[in-house]
């Protein structure tokens, strides 16, 4: 494929981060503790296309959107917008560069200023990227904040966080992240906070949106139903690592990671008659200070061999786009 | 008849007595500290349209007069009103105090939010030196600058704004480095504001709360530093008219059955500082968030 | 024709508080039958949660019942004295909540936990018979009895959960309110968590108040369920037909609107407008200003609940 197909690429990003011990205790071990958020991720996301990353909490889903951004340093690895390496550029060139790349939060609350309009907020990145004079900047605020359905503009830019509804508030931390035209969008979990009846309107918006401003996103989610609504390719991650990836499409029709095959099985169904037929695995996410050797699902997998836990398994093509790190399943 | 003076009044009042309602004794504790404070800024300012003589009037009246008709605080040694003295005190005492304020907060607020945003080994000297001046005593402190530096208006105002100043960094550092961790600080950085931005739009308005309950004390507390500065004999010349001055200069008199020059610098010194500590602890009350209880 | 358990007729509470009088649950009536669950669903601020906080009497102040019965086998838990409250909890009904991490308490082993609970109902009782107990009911829930002497924290999050649900059955209560007792796990620990419910169901005879915002979960674990909005009753039916055949148009909305894994479905229905507001609701039918099918009569007096089709829904197109 080409070369510019690739708008983001996470080449073996590895995270870890330190555990504070006390000095005592770290005079007597000999490795320092880490927790291991990320292990050698790597995957790209296409122009244009919705990639999920999805996984259970402690997965590093998260740890991946803040990286993809340059919002924390890695430990190791690289990540690369339209083939440049966002690591190695000087940090006023990287600060210029995030009008081209922007983050919507989970909590939409959390993440706007309580003491700034709404106005003001939604504007705020178009006054550091350009040069527009401030009624230019108010035009445009008030032309993003139509597009999202805060409508009247004028009415929403006067108010405050606290005097507006949440799904109000989410749609104004999406005007804020298109204002400057971006190319690619992480989402982290943007529906989990809101009422359920607003979470359809948030999904339609965004993909109206994506068509209309030709966006790219990593939609970060810990459920999959939703995922199924607005991704084309999803990742599966678990303790720090993609155990899947693919065209969403034939990831959940025909799942080949055990741990997939779960996550899939274990979403509660709104439909009382279907009842689960796939057995859930037993115990729960183990530590990431101390990750399973080998694959690390291993404990909990109904497959596993004596091999697995041994060598960590790479991933490997089941056909296509279609990715998996389960050399067990790969060969039935 | 709506728009009648009365009726405004009718309303301001009626608004007054509803935040009464609301908020309790708090509320006219705030009041009482605001209208105290008031009344004493105001004098200030009339100062030489209510002076009945001139604050260094030697001949305004006998020497060591008791409180008459004449003199209503009485005269002093060196035979001037009391009154007038008292009166135009005012301006010394509430200048050094409010600039004194000022001067600490806008220090002490810049160099906390820089020092708690930058963290390292910049925030870490830094909190090592604003800690251990936050430990001396402040009034010892305060002596030491004073009589560090030459005597005279600004080097009491300095004295008295040094000792402040770790009071407003420590609360200011405290706040920045909770909110630093804030989201919205995150999304800001997300957006690719400049550091500088951060700390002024992001950071700044909320920190700015707090530390105007801060002031109020801080005024009220410089009041008391400087009228022991000034009674101690540190710093001002006889040229400047000052309640800390004519209060030392009153206890020479106390033995003698002379009451009047000791006791009225000190009452409007404890009146005034009551003021502002009752308008702060006011302030610091409503400006919580209470609970909603009935 | 199994008995009730629990009525709740009429109920209203309240919250006063300095902007207003928040109307938090409005004149909701229903019954728990012996040996069923129960789904008490709706989004955040529908009353649900306040709802099963009154039935114990666990409203946190200002939140007061206003009006209104809550009858436990017969038994008026409204007026009933203090003492025979404090016995009522954890003996006859116990309660589980969302979050385990604060629901247990950091500083006491989950032995002690156990001991707690069980020495407050029955004095006297020795330590080794209640251990033995503790260990028993942690046989139920799958976890080791060597644990007893551990502390929340060394646990993880869905084995709290199935702490929490240990304490609130040691003493055999047969009703059990269950506040959003998944919201806060992980998926595969939910589904696991719900299997537990389920066996534990049978094994204790229990009868389960599941109250969550998830539809997906009130699905697999009820056999009838009521839809709340905005402090009202406004569906109740077994999960069946309210499923497959909603009569209410906030239901309709609600479930068009909500990702089916299974499923598939195009497009996700979206619903104009926000929640009311509880101080002021609109007149009328609470849900009117949003709802598709609005008529002259929805804006001006509440709907009462009809039957619709073997279930019941409160909507004057069911008149």
């Amino acid at each position: 494929m080409r070369p510019m197909d690739k708008l983001l690429e996470v080449k073996n990003v590895t995270k870890h981060y330190p555990v504070d011990k006390g000095a005592l205790a770290k005079l007597f071990t000999k490795k320092p503790k880490v927790v291991h958020a990320m292990d050698d991720v790597s995957f790209f996301i296409r122009k244009g296309e919705v990639l999920g990353l999805a996984g259970e909490s402690g997965c590093g889903k998260t740890t991946t959107g803040r990286l993809a951004l340059r919002l924390q340093d890695p430990t190791a690895g690289d990540v690369l917008f339209k083939g440049q390496s966002i690591f190695a550029l000087p940090p006023e060139k990287m600060r210029q560069l995030r009008s081209k790349m922007q983050i919507i939060f989970q909590d939409p609350f959390a993440s706007l200023s309580p003491r700034m309009s709404i106005g003001k907020s939604v504007g705020h990145p178009l006054e550091i990227h350009s040069d527009l004079k401030n009624s230019a900047v108010r035009d445009r605020c008030l032309e993003i904040m139509e597009k999202v359905g805060l409508q009247p503009a004028e009415f929403f830019a006067r108010k405050y966080p606290h005097q507006i509804s949440g799904g109000q508030r989410q749609r104004v931390v999406i005007a804020r992240a298109l204002i400057t035209r971006p190319e690619f969008v992480v989402a982290d979990e943007p529906i989990a906070m809101a009422d359920v009846s607003v979470r359809a309107m948030i999904l339609k918006l965004m993909t109206q949106l994506k068509e209309e401003f030709d966006l790219t996103y990593l939609f970060i989610t810990h459920d999959l139903a939703t995922a199924k609504y607005i991704c084309d390719r999803i990742a599966i991650m678990y303790l720090g690592q993609i155990l899947e990836i693919g065209p969403l499409v034939e990831v959940f029709k025909n799942p080949v990671h055990p741990y997939t095959e779960s996550l899939l099985a274990a979403v509660p169904v709104p439909d009382p008659k279907f009842r689960r037929q796939h057995p859930i695995p037993k115990g729960e996410i183990p530590n990431a200070i101390d990750p399973p050797s080998g694959c690390r699902f291993h404990p909990r997998c109904m497959y596993a061999e004596k091999r697995c836990a041994l060598e960590a398994p790479g991933l490997q093509t089941v056909s296509g786009d279609h990715q998996v790190a389960c050399p067990v399943r790969m060969r039935s | 008849m709506k728009h009648s003076p009365t009726a405004a009044m009718g309303r301001v009042i009626g608004g007054f007595t509803g935040m009464g309602r609301k908020y309790g004794a708090e509320w006219w504790i705030l009041i009482i500290g605001a209208l105290i404070i008031g009344g004493i800024i105001l004098m200030a300012l009339l100062a030489p349209l209510i002076a009945p003589y001139g604050p260094h009037d030697q001949e305004a009246g006998p020497q060591l007069a008791p409180p008459s008709s004449e003199h209503l605080m009485g005269t002093d040694n060196l035979q001037r009103d009391v009154l007038s003295r008292i009166i135009f005190g005012a301006r010394t005492i509430l200048g050094v105090a409010i600039l004194a304020a000022i001067i600490s907060s806008v220090v002490g607020i810049s160099l906390g939010m820089f020092s708690g945003y930058s963290g390292g080994a910049f925030d870490k000297t830094l909190s090592l030196i604003m800690d251990s001046v936050y430990s001396f005593p402040g009034l010892i402190l305060a002596i030491a600058f004073a009589a560090m530096l030459e005597p005279g208006i600004m080097s009491i105002t300095i004295a008295v704004a040094v000792i402040y100043i770790p009071t407003y960094f420590r609360l200011v550092r405290g706040q920045t480095l909770t909110i630093k961790e804030e989201l919205y600080v995150e999304s800001a950085r997300a957006i690719g504001a400049p550091n500088l931005v951060i700390l002024g739009k992001y950071i700044f308005p909320n920190v700015i709360a707090t530390t105007a309950v801060v002031f109020t004390m801080n005024v009220g507390d410089a009041i008391m530093i400087e009228a022991a500065l000034t009674y101690l004999g540190l710093g001002l010349p006889p040229s400047i008219v000052d309640w800390g001055m004519d209060l030392a200069m009153g206890k020479k008199y106390l033995p003698s059955g002379q009451w009047w020059l000791i006791t009225f610098p000190g009452v409007m010194i404890s009146t005034l500082a009551l003021g502002f500590t009752m308008l702060g602890e006011g302030l610091a009350e409503i400006l919580n968030p209470r609970l909603l209880e009935r | 024709m199994k008995e009730n358990v629990l009525e709740i007729k009429n109920l209203h509470v309240q919250f006063p508080i300095h902007i207003g009088t928040v109307r938090a649950v409005e004149d909701v009536s229903l019954n728990l039958r012996k040996g069923e669950v129960m789904g008490l669903v709706g989004e955040s601020g529908c009353g649900k949660s306040t709802l099963g906080f009154s039935i114990l009497r666990l409203l946190r102040p200002p939140g007061k019942i206003t009006a209104g019965e809550i009858n436990y086998h017969g038994r008026n838990i409204g007026n009933m004295p203090q003492k025979e409250l404090l016995d009522l909890r954890g003996r006859n009904i116990s309660m589980i909540f969302q979050d385990p991490l604060t629901s247990l308490d950091p500083l006491y082993t989950i032995g002690d936990q156990f001991l707690e609970t069980l020495r407050t109902h029955e004095k006297g009782i020795k330590k080794k018979i209640a251990l033995e107990r503790a260990a028993d009911m942690l046989k139920n829930l799958g976890i080791s009895p060597n644990r007893l002497s551990e502390y929340p924290h060394q646990m993880s999050g869905g084995m709290r959960q199935r702490i929490m649900i240990g304490i609130g059955l040691i003493l055999n209560p047969d009703l059990l309110i269950a506040d959003e007792p998944t919201t806060a796990l992980d998926v595969i620990v939910e589904a696991q968590f719900l299997d537990l419910l389920n066996e534990l169901r049978e094994k204790f005879d229990l009868t389960i108040m599941f109250i969550t915002h998830n539809l997906g979960v009130v699905a697999q674990a009820s056999d009838r369920i009521t839809v709340m909005y905005g402090g009202r009753m406004v569906e109740t039916g077994t999960a069946e037909d309210v499923f497959a055949d909603p009569k209410h148009p906030y239901t309709q909305g609600l479930l068009a609107s909500v990702p089916n894994i299974k499923l598939e479905q195009p497009e996700l229905q979206t619903m104009p407008g926000a929640p009311p507001d509880l101080v002021n609701p609109p007149p009328g039918c609470v849900f009117h200003p949003r709802c598709p099918h609005v008529m002259d009569i929805c804006k001006q007096e509440v709907p009462k609940s009809f039957r619709a089709n073997g279930h019941m829904s409160a909507c004057w197109l069911y008149k």
